[in-house]
């Protein structure tokens, strides 16, 4: 399956392009992504003030924005095993931050999420699916940014600042190849 | 008190638009997303309509749509990877030659010159060679990453190209070898430089990022007043203005009001904003201020924004939220 999801992401994709790095799960990798996944409290930015517009939106709260958020990645699959983005700690409810809206009243979420090894050559495709499901996935506007959790991958910037560009987002969504890769770790179970 | 006044509201593409151009004459305009049409309209009575959709002349995106300065062509630049030259509703050509997305293309003053820009980080320039001929006259590889727009000088024979590795570029042809060479690297913006305009004389150029900035950059030429040194006697260009702390999130375009010397932005989030030049600017450390925003000028990002060329003051801008909007700036 690695070696179908490698071949079709080198053929000619906007966003997943480039790293090819091995993809051997190493033990130490494994208690890495157990040690970072406990380190992610971020306090602080969760904006209580402006519960005003949450409640607009139909939310309680910032938690209940976040937990909503929570509900609808946590069933996003890992596009080379057979679990959930769950059950590899790649993303957990405290890499959700509901930050402060922008001026035009839109609510601004950011999603940190941990790539299970730090050289993953699927991280830039995980970073899709997060950003897919999530705006589907909400009756209304929404501002992402979407990012690795720092010092988990060797090329964190590279990709955070590619699946932040909403023109190679949406030129990758036009790739049929990398677009069924994402609809597949996107859809929900039958 | 200036404010900007929603003059009129359109709707007709489905999804994302993601360009507006607005005609040379100010009386029509052509519009672009993600459906893969372009749309041209213009004012019948007291409303603008759809005269034309161009169809089936892209298989994927279209990023952005430039009429010819004789008002004559449309080019428009698509994610298929090609450029499409059309001609009273007609595709009359097809430039193929970049490996991916097409994201912008630019007339030069004359007409003579076409330049197109890719995710393949090149730059290419055309010359119009017939009516529907055009010969790649020099293939640009000065850029380390994704080439995001491309804008011709408004009087010379320079361009300005603005990429993904946070830089802007110049390149002019050699009256040497006449061969196309990058003069200039223009260092600044710590993220995407997502476009660029020049003023009505091409002395300065704005630029706009995703690290939320403008800036204003000013040329200055062998043997200018200032006492900036010129190496190898070519124009160098120097920031000399950065505007920040208005926008909350990346800027998408920029539109240099080449009558009224106003500076329009498309963020984001959301908001349109202009600035105009303070009274008291100085030529080599100009002071903008910001004369109007609002906020909420569309309900998703704003992708692009343009003033028109023949009416001071009027604007168009599209967004994600799939609709065109006409604004009025009145003081």
């Amino acid at each position: 399956m690695l070696s179908y999801i490698k071949r079709k992401l080198s053929e000619s994709d906007s966003v997943a392009g480039g790293s090819n790095n091995s993809n051997t799960t190493t033990a130490a990798a494994a208690e890495l992504v157990r040690k970072t996944s406990q380190m992610s409290l971020d306090n602080g930015t969760i904006a209580y003030g402006e519960d005003a517009l949450l409640h607009e939106l139909g939310y309680r709260n910032a938690t209940d924005l976040q937990e909503t958020i929570y509900d609808l990645l946590r069933t996003i699959r890992d596009p080379e095993k057979p679990c959930t983005l769950e059950d590899l700690n790649v993303i957990y409810e405290d890499g959700i931050f509901v930050m402060p809206p922008t001026r035009s009243n839109v609510s601004v979420v950011r999603i940190e999420f941990n790539p299970t090894v730090p050289h993953c050559s699927l991280a830039t495709l995980i970073g899709l699916c997060i950003r897919v499901k999530v705006e589907r996935g909400l009756p209304h506007n929404i501002k992402l940014d979407i990012y690795i959790k720092k010092g988990a991958h060797q090329t964190e910037e590279e990709i955070n600042k590619q699946i932040n560009d909403k023109e190679r987002i949406a030129a990758a969504m036009e790739n049929p190849n990398l677009c069924e890769l994402v609809e597949n770790c996107i859809k929900d179970e039958e | 008190m200036v404010r900007l006044i929603l003059e009129h509201t359109l709707q007709g593409h489905k999804g994302r638009i993601w360009g507006v151009a607005w005609h040379p004459k100010g009386n029509s305009f052509a519009s672009c997303g993600e459906d893969k049409a372009i749309r041209i309209w213009s004012l019948s009575g007291n409303t603008w309509t759809t005269k034309t959709i161009l169809s089936d002349g892209h298989k994927r995106t279209i990023r952005e749509v430039r009429w010819s300065p004789c008002g004559e062509y449309l080019a428009s630049a698509s994610f298929d990877a090609t450029t499409a030259i059309w001609s009273k509703h007609e595709c009359t050509a097809t430039l193929e030659g970049h490996e991916n997305e097409v994201k912008s293309v630019s007339w030069s003053r004359s007409g003579g010159l076409l330049a197109t820009c890719s995710r393949d980080k090149s730059v290419w320039i055309w010359e119009v060679a017939g009516d529907d001929e055009f010969e790649c006259a020099a293939v640009l590889n000065a850029h380390s990453q994704d080439v995001k727009r491309v804008v011709w000088h408004p009087t010379k024979e320079v361009l300005a190209s603005a990429s993904y590795d946070n830089t802007i570029k110049m390149f002019a042809e050699s009256a040497l070898d006449s061969d196309w060479d990058c003069t200039a690297t223009l260092s600044s913006h710590t993220s995407t430089v997502w476009s660029i305009d020049f003023d009505a004389d091409g002395e300065r150029l704005v630029s706009c990022s995703d690290d939320a900035t403008l800036k204003i950059w000013r040329a200055y030429h062998p043997g200018n007043d200032a006492g900036i040194a010129t190496p190898d006697k070519t124009t160098v260009w120097k920031c000399v203005c950065t505007l920040s702390g208005e926008h909350s999130r990346a800027i998408y375009d920029v539109s240099w009001c080449k009558q009224t010397g106003l500076i329009a932005s498309a963020c984001g989030d959301d908001g349109i904003r202009i600035f105009k030049e303070c009274s008291d600017s100085k030529r080599d450390a100009p002071t903008f201020e910001l004369l109007t925003a609002e906020e909420s000028a569309h309900e998703q990002d704003v992708n692009a924004v343009e003033w028109n060329p023949v009416t001071a003051g009027q604007l168009i801008s599209c967004s994600d939220d799939g609709t065109i909007k006409i604004w009025k700036l009145q003081e």
